[in-house]
């Protein structure tokens, strides 16, 4: 239980303070959500390429890998274990599929969504 | 006419003070709360990832991909009714950092442009952010799978 709790303590705080650097990011350098999230993405490949953000999946847990950074850190680790199993072509394969659920669901429940609601008038 | 002129003092002193206290605040306030909300939309992941590995013996990956595809859900069910851009508001980064920020960034234009169709309009616009995102990840991963693969010759 213990253990458990502590867990749960890493994944808030990791989680939180990859957050802030983002809050960060957006009110001293002007940044755009969407440079954000591509900067975060590619940040999270490239730190997984070198081997530091599997350590901090390991440590974190969703703390590490629900901010986007994890979607890159998954995209790399998807790559580089299908260049293990198949070779070359895997660098072509590996990411898309690590990440399919995700991508997938994004795409399908935001189109669902999209054709469901209407935009609310902005107050 | 002492009275109105201290009282002016006052309120220019006052709001020397707040101009003066006010940027850092900001900055202040706005870590505060991404940090509390994008914490707690990570241990709703871990939740997930939990729930899965122990109810319905998912392995690690899977359970990871189960927790985003729920989450991607929540975001995509609060965006349409209007209650996630009230969350965002609130917590700036917070909510952009994690999954959720890129599946609201799907739905908020796809939603927004319907009137220009089904295609041009919702089909298009789905990617307006997470196209530029794809781009990148995906490309990403193909130079890491790459190098990898060179590396390891």
């Amino acid at each position: 239980m213990g253990a458990a709790l502590w867990m749960y303590v890493k994944v808030f705080a990791v989680g939180g303070l990859l957050c802030v650097l983002g809050e960060l990011l957006v009110l001293k350098t002007k940044l755009t959500p969407a440079r954000i999230l591509v900067a975060y993405i590619t940040a999270g490949a490239f730190l997984s390429a070198v081997g530091i953000y599997s350590p901090l999946a390991a440590f974190a847990g969703a703390g590490a890998t629900v901010p986007l950074t994890g979607f890159g850190h998954a995209l790399a680790q998807g790559a580089m274990h299908a260049v293990q199993e198949n070779g070359v072509l895997g660098a072509f394969t590996g990411g898309i599929t690590a990440t399919a659920g995700g991508i997938t669901a994004a795409v399908f429940f935001g189109f669902i969504a999209a054709v469901l609601f209407r935009p609310k008038p902005k107050t | 006419m002492q009275k109105s002129a201290s009282r002016k003092e006052r309120i220019a002193e006052y709001k020397e003070l707040i101009a003066r206290l006010t940027p850092k605040s900001k900055v202040g306030q706005g870590c505060l709360r991404a940090f509390w909300v994008g914490g707690v939309i990570c241990v709703l992941g871990q939740t997930l990832i939990d729930f899965g590995m122990s109810a319905w013996h998912l392995t690690q990956a899977q359970a990871g991909t189960l927790a985003s595809i729920v989450l991607v859900f929540l975001t995509a069910a609060l965006t349409g009714v209007g209650v996630f851009d009230r969350i965002a508001k609130y917590a700036g980064a917070g909510t952009v950092v994690p999954i959720t920020g890129f599946a609201n960034a799907m739905v908020s234009p796809a939603m927004e442009f319907r009137p220009e169709g089904f295609v041009l309009g919702t089909g298009a616009k789905l990617f307006t952010i997470a196209g530029p995102v794809l781009v990148y990840g995906i490309s990403a991963s193909v130079l890491v799978g790459l190098a990898y693969y060179f590396i390891s010759l």
